[in-house]
């Protein structure tokens, strides 16, 4: 894996971040050598292990299905960028 | 006991001044209020503070709650309702809480007194809070040097005599390295032992919510506050909290002490591994058996910690899309301008170079090599921690392999600041707990003394032995009462 270098351009895009160019070339450099660094973990035989998705053993961990009374909708819009009538205004993305 | 004299103070010794009613939590409010516009310039470690708030709540305060009248520095990390919560982003500049966070919600329930917002390094990613979009912090021992981070600026505060106790967060070490650089005690509970509810997520299955303070006493008063599962946190444990300072004063002779021949092998300070051997020497004469240990995956975490961390940041700092809340770029061509201007805008350099690496190594493609491979391995660390607390009790390291390092010192070098957290991201990975409390000081070529932090690293759920070696120490030695010049009035100073 080391071998392919780290496409910065392509992360970028995926992470909705428009980077410069500098940053771009700057990050090509610097996450190429932790990149590089973390090739290590090659050497260690995992073989035997389940993949952990939890922290913690806790799984399932549910509460009653009935609303709380605690975030109101104008808590929700106290922060918004634009808002108008109980609602966020956001940029037109359907033509 | 003048109004300058206050700040110095203990949270147990003001405690005792407020019971004995010699001081009104309001005088304590404003005795610390003077403090910090005094020393704050000079440290730069509030990002905001509301003294109409705090005095309300002062003048409401029932003394005889658990922490009654007793104000808390808070990380601009965790929601206190009204406040603001900058995260010390851009991103979030004029973002106000509307709620509390599960920690704030129970220090008030415990009648403590939630009192300004301590600068940090941005969404807590970085170990020298060089990275806040503010101002960096500056170490109070040592004002050319770092704090440390994430947690630089409750760390900071705390040491500089701005605060009677602060809440930080530990991802990766953010509380107890910076509490190792500026001399004071800090503690990351175990994995799900602190609520994360209110608490701005930067690496969901690494952060807890971990106090700073002058003393151990005062971590386990303030612990005690925190812990406890949460009925709005899913990775909350359901374990009993015990009173954490119940064993404090207990004997610790005949308790076990590993030190892991991996870390003796990293390359440290030879004066903070001076230090740290002094220390060993005096847990031996209080009667600890220190034994050798080995934990053979520490070359690998940092390694692991940089995958697993930056993706899971990478997916919780996906919400910051300029729709709901925080900063939005002007005049968006169209979404995908807006998502990328926005989010260029918003973000620092560090943050979005983690969110790159973090992207990157959950794409299609590289899942496998990168993060799936590094949770595997992270497996096998938490292994190695399970194996060695089957034979001892704590295991005791450096808290970081140097001592506050110079501003911009490690600017260019990324890499090389990952790599100082060898000692800390461990616990994080394996869900332990650990605590670092001052142990000596190291010299710097200034002339300045520079706080060498001892690392003590506990059981899943076993800080009430943790707090009880660390506090056995800390009681065997002066270092907790040693305080940076800065904190002294100024006419002391002067003179």
């Amino acid at each position: 894996m080391s071998q392919a270098s780290i496409d910065v351009g392509y992360a970028a895009t995926l992470a909705r971040l428009n980077l410069t160019d500098e940053e771009t070339q700057l990050f090509q450099t610097q996450l190429q050598q932790v990149l590089t660094y973390a090739d290590k973990l090659r050497e260690v035989d995992v073989s035997d292990i389940d993949v952990a998705a939890h922290a913690v053993p806790m799984f399932n961990v549910f509460r009653e299905d009935a609303p709380l009374d605690w975030f109101t909708a104008e808590d929700a819009l106290s922060n918004a960028p634009r808002q108008a009538n109980g609602l966020f205004i956001v940029p037109k993305v359907v033509e | 006991m003048t109004p300058r004299d206050l700040p110095a103070l203990t949270i147990t010794e003001l405690q005792q001044l407020l019971r004995a009613r010699d001081v009104s939590p309001s005088e304590a409010v404003e005795a610390l209020h003077a403090r910090i516009a005094e020393v704050d310039p000079q440290i730069g470690a509030y990002l905001s503070l509301d003294l109409d708030a705090a005095v309300k709540a002062a003048d409401a305060a029932d003394i005889n709650l658990p922490l009654g009248g007793v104000p808390i520095a808070i990380k601009d990390v965790l929601n206190v309702a009204g406040q603001p919560c900058t995260c010390a982003s851009r991103m979030l500049r004029n973002y106000v809480a509307s709620y509390d966070a599960t920690v704030v919600t129970r220090l008030k329930q415990a009648g403590a007194i939630p009192f300004g917002k301590t600068n940090m390094d941005e969404f807590a990613m970085g170990s020298s809070n060089e990275n806040s979009s503010i101002r960096p912090v500056l170490n109070p021992w040592d004002r050319g040097r770092v704090p440390g981070g994430s947690s630089g600026g409750s760390a900071a505060v705390v040491a500089a005599d701005e605060a009677f106790g602060a809440l930080g967060t530990d991802t990766g070490g953010s509380v107890r390295q910076p509490a190792g650089f500026c001399g004071i005690v800090g503690l990351k509970p175990s994995y799900g032992r602190v609520s994360r509810f209110g608490l701005v997520a930067f690496a969901s299955s690494l952060d807890q919510v971990g106090p700073l303070t002058k003393t151990v006493n005062d971590a386990a008063l303030l612990m005690n506050a925190i812990a406890g599962q949460d009925a709005q946190e899913s990775t909350s444990l359901p374990d009993a909290v015990a009173d954490y300072t119940a064993g404090l004063g207990r004997e610790i002779r005949g308790m076990r002490i590993g030190v892991a021949r991996e870390h003796r092998a990293a390359s440290v300070d030879p004066q903070v591994q001076a230090a740290v051997d002094r220390a060993v020497a005096l847990f031996s004469s209080l009667g600890a058996e220190v034994v050798e240990v080995s934990l053979p995956h520490t070359e690998y975490a940092v390694a692991v910690y940089y995958l697993v961390a930056t993706a899971e940041a990478s997916a919780n700092l996906a919400r910051y899309d300029g729709v709901r809340y925080g900063h939005r770029a002007a005049d968006a061509k169209d979404l995908l301008d807006h998502y990328g201007r926005t989010r260029a805008e918003g973000f620092g350099t560090e943050v979005k170079r983690r969110i790159i690496l973090g992207t990157y190594v959950l794409s299609s493609g590289y899942y496998d090599a990168y993060y799936l491979r590094a949770q595997k391995v992270r497996e096998l660390i938490r292994r190695d921690f399970a194996n060695v607390f089957a034979k001892v009790d704590a295991l005791l390291s450096p808290t970081s392999p140097v001592p506050a390092y110079k501003l911009g010192e490690h600017a260019t070098d990324p890499l090389k600041m990952y790599l100082a957290d060898v000692f800390t991201v461990p616990a994080n990975l394996a869900g332990i707990c650990g605590i670092s409390l001052p142990c000596g000081f190291a010299d710097s070529e200034e002339g300045t003394r520079l706080p060498v932090g001892l690392q003590l690293l506990g059981n899943s759920l076993d800080e009430a032995r943790l707090l009880q070696l660390a506090h056995a120490y800390e009681q065997s030695t002066e270092w907790h009462t040693q305080r940076p010049p800065l904190a002294r009035p100024l006419e002391e100073q002067r003179a």
